[in-house]
């Protein structure tokens, strides 16, 4: 892939500069631009409720003006960015590449039950038991990954909530905890 | 003479110190991992230090930032398998060199030449501050209204071959930083009668989402690796004493990232390229370049280090953010009322004195770092993808919860996690969407503002530095379209030069 990065002689140094920058298309380019500009063109129908003209005000003070300009920049950028992926040669791989995209909403799922989980049973047990179960679920079945789950998830409470004093709340959990010290302990370390 | 001595009495504070050694050492463990850059930590740690005194969590951003790449150069060299994107270039000349069994000498002249070349800059840019401080002033509204313009251009001609990508992406950030109230007519804009719309889309939600949870998104989902490597065994002091051997071309890698650093939206590749091809031209073993060049290796290594204190120049004077991680540190500013711009090198220098002291003390505190700790460090590369990605997720959570507890924030995050990880995949840049969203809001304040006091279209350009920003302004597009017509008639097939050095979104 690395091919090329330094040219012989018979080249140009502008040609090389520019080369530095060049990017290159991968599978699923015309899906990406297909989707901005269907995207951009959605914000632009929708931009007459959205945005807000005032009467009496500059062009360049105006609620709208901003939006306006980036909404249509992202239409004309994204049009011409699908107008070169329809004329380009298709690159094989579309599919498995979608379905990569699609195979990684899996864990975006994960991540938004750890959020949900976090609030009820607290910080420190729902870090404990989402790394535990994502550990397993990755594949990984010898007991030092999950003791170093464990103790990852140990280190992050401690640094994060114990010392960083971030806001994370204490789990609904804690107040079944007897009142007196481990609670109050568990409200703030853990 | 006595803000800098005001500015080490700023610094002589135990916290802004403790932050330093954090920051360094963990910056260089973190620069070390393949699939976590500084960027990532940065994200996951911002919330962390707003906590924090300013200097003390900026130190601490700072550190990681000026040492991540420290760390990145050892896998580089040893497994061919860039730390931090900005190591892709060390690769060409340090593995080979390990192939040959100089896997020590490698190392020795990276760090040797990461050290040079960030002390360097960090050196002129303390003799430059006393004219920065006399030049920022000069900086009214559309001035820095033009510098951000020039920003979003350069960060979209930057990405050559995909520019109406990157113009795309860098005019969605500016339409998400416009979501929400508008904060002087009070109308709503883009929020599709949703309430939590309302407060708009916060930036570091956003980066969050667009580095780290993509990134621990992009590892769990891909086959598992875990990176083998050996040893390194001799004395790592002589070894990093040999980049003066090399003095010309380390110091020459020193000035091409001040200047490339300085210049919002270029950064380490050009500024890695600029000192390579240099170091090339003037060799007397060209071909030797690619191949285990040591002269490569440290062309390469003492730009990127560069790079760094550069990058603070158009922040603290302009409170212009160049890339993606003074981006993200505009943030640590803006949250403890800390305005980056003319007033801060005028009434704070030695605040700006204390930020380059810093800068300094965390390159020697990583050196020393490095003589004991490369085989400590390959032990940490050899943890498993996957398994680093659910460390980073768990991270993430905290970087994004921890803002103002809300679900929303994360489902946000976890969206442009998803986003980031298809832009990775099409090799495309995540950094427009990061510099619009920050420039997008600057040059929207600053446009009002300047107009004001406007009365022609070419008012705005009759002072010297608004001009002068217009014309570049203006030389760059036509000096696109130019190159663009000129490859065209070369007539090089599209992927006749393909390669990775550029994949700046998986810093």
């Amino acid at each position: 892939m690395r091919r090329g990065f330094l040219m012989g002689a018979d080249v140009s140094r502008s040609q090389t500069f520019q080369d530095l920058f060049k990017r290159y298309r991968r599978p699923g380019d015309f899906v990406i631009s297909l989707m901005s500009f269907v995207f951009a063109l959605v914000l632009l129908a929708t931009m007459p409720e959205q945005v807000e003209w005032v009467d009496g005000v500059a062009l360049y003070a105006q609620p709208a003006f901003w939006p306006t300009v980036a909404v249509i920049a992202m239409v004309v950028f994204s049009g011409l960015h699908l107008f070169g992926a329809m004329v380009s040669e298709r690159i094989r791989g579309r599919t498995q590449e979608i379905l990569y995209w699609l195979r990684s909403l899996e864990f975006a799922v994960w991540f938004i039950a750890y959020v949900m989980v976090v609030p009820v049973i607290g910080y420190l047990p729902s870090t404990l038991l989402f790394t535990a179960a994502l550990t397993f679920r990755l594949g990984y079945r010898n007991w030092r990954y999950f003791a170093g789950a464990a103790v990852f998830s140990v280190a992050v409470v401690v640094i994060f909530k114990g010392f960083l004093q971030v806001k994370i709340p204490a789990g609904d959990i804690y107040s079944l905890l007897p009142a007196g010290d481990f609670r109050l302990f568990a409200m703030i370390w853990l | 003479m006595g803000d800098f001595v005001s500015g080490l009495g700023l610094l002589a504070d135990p916290a802004v110190l403790f932050a330093l050694l954090i920051g360094s050492v963990g910056g260089v463990v973190i620069g070390a991992i393949p699939g976590v850059g500084a960027a990532v930590a940065i994200a996951i740690l911002l919330p962390a230090t707003f906590a924090l005194e300013p200097l003390v969590g900026l130190t601490m951003l700072l550190g990681i930032y000026g040492s991540s790449m420290y760390g990145g150069s050892l896998p580089a060299i040893l497994i061919n398998t860039p730390g931090t994107a900005v190591n892709a270039l060390t690769t060409y000349d340090g593995y080979p060199m390990t192939k040959r069994g100089e896997a020590l000498r490698a190392l020795g002249l990276a760090y040797g030449a990461s050290f040079v070349g960030g002390v360097l800059s960090i050196v002129a840019l303390i003799l430059l501050s006393p004219v920065l401080a006399k030049v920022a002033p000069l900086f009214g509204s559309r001035e820095i209204f033009l510098a951000a313009l020039l920003g979003i251009v350069l960060v979209v001609i930057a990405h050559r071959g995909q520019t109406l990508v990157a113009g795309s992406l860098a005019a969605f950030g500016i339409l998400i930083n416009t979501v929400g109230l508008e904060p002087v007519r009070y109308t709503q804009r883009f929020t599709f009668g949703q309430d939590w719309l309302s407060s708009g889309v916060d930036l570091i939600v956003v980066v969050l989402g667009l580095f780290a949870l993509s990134q621990a998104f992009v590892l769990l989902t891909d086959p598992e690796r875990a990176p083998t490597t050996q040893r390194v065994s001799g004395n790592m002091w002589a070894a990093i004493l040999g980049v003066f051997k090399f003095k010309r071309i380390a110091a020459s890698g020193g000035g091409f990232g001040v200047l490339m650093g300085i210049i919002p939206g270029v950064g380490e590749f050009t500024a890695q390229f600029l000192s390579y091809t240099y170091a090339q031209k003037t060799s007397k073993d060209p071909d030797a370049f690619g191949k285990g060049s040591p002269e490569g290796l440290v062309a390469s290594e003492s730009a990127n280090n560069a790079v760094p204190a550069a990058a603070m120049i158009p922040l603290l004077a302009l409170g212009i953010p160049g890339e993606a991680l003074t981006a993200m540190m505009l943030s640590v500013f803006y949250v403890h009322n800390v305005v980056p711009g003319p007033g801060l090198f005028q009434n704070q220098m030695d605040f700006v004195y204390a930020l380059y002291v810093a800068m300094i003390l965390l390159n020697v505190l990583v050196v020393v770092f490095m003589l004991f700790a490369s085989n400590l460090l390959i032990q940490i590369i050899r943890i498993p993808t996957r398994f680093l990605g659910v460390m980073i997720l768990t991270l993430s959570f905290v970087g994004v919860y921890s803002l103002r507890n809300s679900v929303i924030d994360c489902a946000i995050a976890a969206g442009f996690g998803v986003l980031g990880l298809v832009l990775k995949r099409q090799n495309l840049p995540v950094v427009p969407i990061v510099l619009g969203m920050v420039l997008g809001g600057i040059m929207e304040v600053k446009l009002r503002a300047a107009m004001a006091r406007v009365d022609t279209p070419l008012d705005f350009v009759s002072r010297p530095i608004a001009a002068i920003l217009a014309i570049v302004i203006v030389l760059l597009i036509i000096g696109h379209f130019v190159g663009l017509i000129r490859e065209k008639r070369v007539g090089l097939a599209e992927d006749a030069h393909d390669h990775d050095i550029h994949d700046s979104q998986t810093r």
